[in-house]
């Protein structure tokens, strides 16, 4: 790498003040919201997803006589109490493919190149993208949460607030994880097929629907599948912080997944070494 | 018969480990549980929710309650046919009580000085004076008596017969029955409000519970109970409470897993809070704070918090809890 490419690179961004970091960062997040707010179809598929399991899926449920007590709990509970944080954890992982899915999107529209052009360091564009998303998807768990109390879901009141930190961490994860896929994928099209193999796999070999203990007797191989799948770890984190507790090794695993995540978008849509320019997809 | 012996010999010698090693609060609200399966008492503390200690008592214990002044705890073993006294502070059997045969369950009737013994095989009651420890008297009853309920005046029991499905009425002064009423299959308890007007009869296979008018003998309504998702056959009323002020009872399903809420002015179920498997029997704690209920195929005992409505907490206990009775500080 030549001097002068470096200077043309780091130049800019020594002059910013955090408040022209905060306007980039509004910007994003603003851009985001006008998404979210625009594409009403997007937040009402988010919604009616697990709604349909909480209704359907949990009412046919044969786990009508109480699911075994496995901590967080303190009682028996009901199937569509316990199947509760593993969709919320689903809304978020929908969420954050979905927001990939933009990113490929503003790749193939020629969007993306307004935001790549940005003066910013590329890493806080990409941290600034995943605030959004993840505040979003705070949202619609917050949407889901109301009609999940509304059926008669029993969450303790201050799980409302304690759950909270958990979605933060979460969201960043798998928003990270959407956006590391997103820098893999070219076409719209191809995303269809990350969200069989990446979406339905994940969601359904973890602890979403049925606790682990339950898997571990019916196959110890998905057991272990499900006990690498880092989705469970988010689950699992959702699921004891609603109840005002703290799974340490969930919190180990999310924040270090999210981390992993994280520095491989920024190393991905990084304009000198990135996948973007390996590939030849990106921005010219 | 070995690995029965074995064990229970092992099982016992880590009872009195775990009795050595934990040592009871000075205060605590206390409960005792009735595991039948293990022959022992769970000592559960109400506000540690732990179980923290075990003791051994006779076969089968069943029918539980502690005595009026609080000293002891009364278990029928049912299997040694004698009412055993366990003393709460050495937590010791000290004595029995002579029950009569195979007595099931009890009541205490009489500011808890009388106890009412129902022995199923002889077909009658065993009317004890606690404070002496002597029969006043046995009653003849109907057929494989069952539940007892005593009224509130001490005047008249009232005896379920598995057999006959009918709720028999006796006058305690002339030890007549006075009354024979027909009821919904397998009755098993009988429960007065605390003032008297009602007494309410579970029926396990019929799956209802009947509300009868003591005066005048008669089936007033009965309740039925429906759980969304459930089979009717697993709804299997047992255990009966009222609370103090008789607004709400709290019917223990059985195998439903459930305790129905029911508003006891007019037989209304409000809700329904799911507990441990085949919940059996229940006790308040003073105030009516909690509810207790014991879960015989899970092995726990379910703890309600009365006001909210809400199962906070399922403790574990020994196999198959039977009964529970608590006792205040």
């Amino acid at each position: 790498m030549s001097d002068l490419a470096f200077d043309t690179i780091e130049a800019p961004t020594r002059g910013f003040t955090v408040g022209q970091y905060l306007i980039c960062l509004r910007g994003i997040m603003w851009r985001e919201a006008l998404r979210f707010v625009h594409q009403r179809e997007r937040f009402v598929s988010a919604l009616v997803r697990p709604l349909v399991w909480l209704f359907i899926f949990a009412a046919g449920f044969r786990q009508i006589l109480g699911v075994s007590i496995i901590p967080p709990y303190e009682t028996y509970v009901l199937y569509e109490v316990y199947v509760t944080p593993g969709l919320i954890a689903m809304i978020q992982l929908f969420n954050g493919m979905q927001s990939s899915l933009s990113m490929v999107y503003d790749r193939e529209m020629g969007n993306m190149r307004m935001l790549l052009v940005s003066p910013f360091p590329r890493w806080f564009l990409i941290v600034s993208k995943l605030l959004s998303s993840t505040a979003v998807s705070i949202l619609q768990v917050a949407a889901f949460l109301v009609v999940a109390t509304i059926w008669g879901v029993d969450i303790p009141t201050w799980g409302y607030v304690t759950v909270l930190p958990a979605l933060v961490l979460v969201g960043l994860m798998l928003g990270a994880l959407g956006m590391l896929l997103s820098s893999l994928i070219k076409q719209l099209e191809n995303f269809a097929g990350v969200m069989n193999f990446v979406i339905f796999p994940m969601f359904f070999a973890s602890s979403a629907l049925y606790p682990l203990w339950l898997v571990q007797q019916s196959s110890p191989v998905v057991y272990t599948i499900c006990r690498l799948n880092p989705f469970t770890y988010g689950i699992e984190l959702i699921r004891f912080s609603l109840y005002g507790k703290l799974d340490l090794l969930s919190l180990a695993v999310v924040l270090i997944a999210a981390i992993i995540f994280t520095i491989g978008a920024i190393l991905a849509y990084d304009p000198s070494r990135g996948l973007l320019v390996r590939r030849g997809g990106g921005p010219a | 018969m070995k690995t029965t012996l074995f064990r229970t010999a092992s099982l016992s010698a880590g009872m009195v480990l775990a009795a050595l090693t934990v040592a009871p609060p000075a205060h605590a609200l206390t409960a005792y549980v009735s595991n039948e399966r293990d022959n022992t008492i769970s000592v559960v503390d109400l506000d540690a929710m732990k179980t923290i200690k075990t003791v051994d008592v006779g076969q089968r214990p069943r029918g539980i309650a502690v005595t009026a002044d609080g000293k002891d705890v009364l278990v029928c073993a049912s299997d040694d046919d004698t009412v055993q006294i366990v003393d709460r502070k050495s937590l010791q059997v000290v004595g029995e009580l002579p029950s009569g045969p195979d007595p099931e369950t009890f009541a205490l009737g009489e500011h808890g000085t009388r106890l009412f013994v129902s022995n199923e095989n002889d077909q009658m009651v065993t009317v004890i004076d606690v404070p002496t420890r002597t029969v006043v008297t046995t009653i003849a009853t109907g057929v494989e008596p069952e539940g007892m309920g005593v009224s509130p005046d001490g005047k008249t029991i009232v005896n379920t017969s598995e057999t006959t499905n009918m709720a028999h009425f006796i006058d305690y002064a002339t030890h007549k029955v006075v009354a024979a009423v027909l009821v919904d299959p397998r009755p098993r308890i009988a429960m007065f409000k605390h003032d008297g007007s009602e007494v309410w009869v579970s029926s396990e296979v019929g799956g209802t519970v009947s509300v009868i008018d003591p005066v005048r003998h008669v089936v007033k309504y009965k309740i039925h109970f429906e759980v969304q998702g459930l089979r009717s056959n697993v709804i299997q009323p047992v255990g009966i409470r009222f609370t103090q002020d008789d607004k709400t009872a709290f019917v223990a399903l059985g195998p439903a897993n459930r305790v129905a809420v029911v508003d006891a002015a007019n037989g209304k179920v409000e809700k329904y809070l799911l507990v441990g498997q085949r919940v059996w029997q229940m006790a308040f704690t003073p105030e009516d704070k909690y509810l207790l209920t014991t879960n015989g195929l899970s092995n726990d005992i379910s703890v309600i918090d009365v006001a909210d409505l809400k199962v906070i907490k399922s403790i574990q206990v020994g196999r198959q809890p039977w009964g529970v009775a608590v006792a205040s500080p």
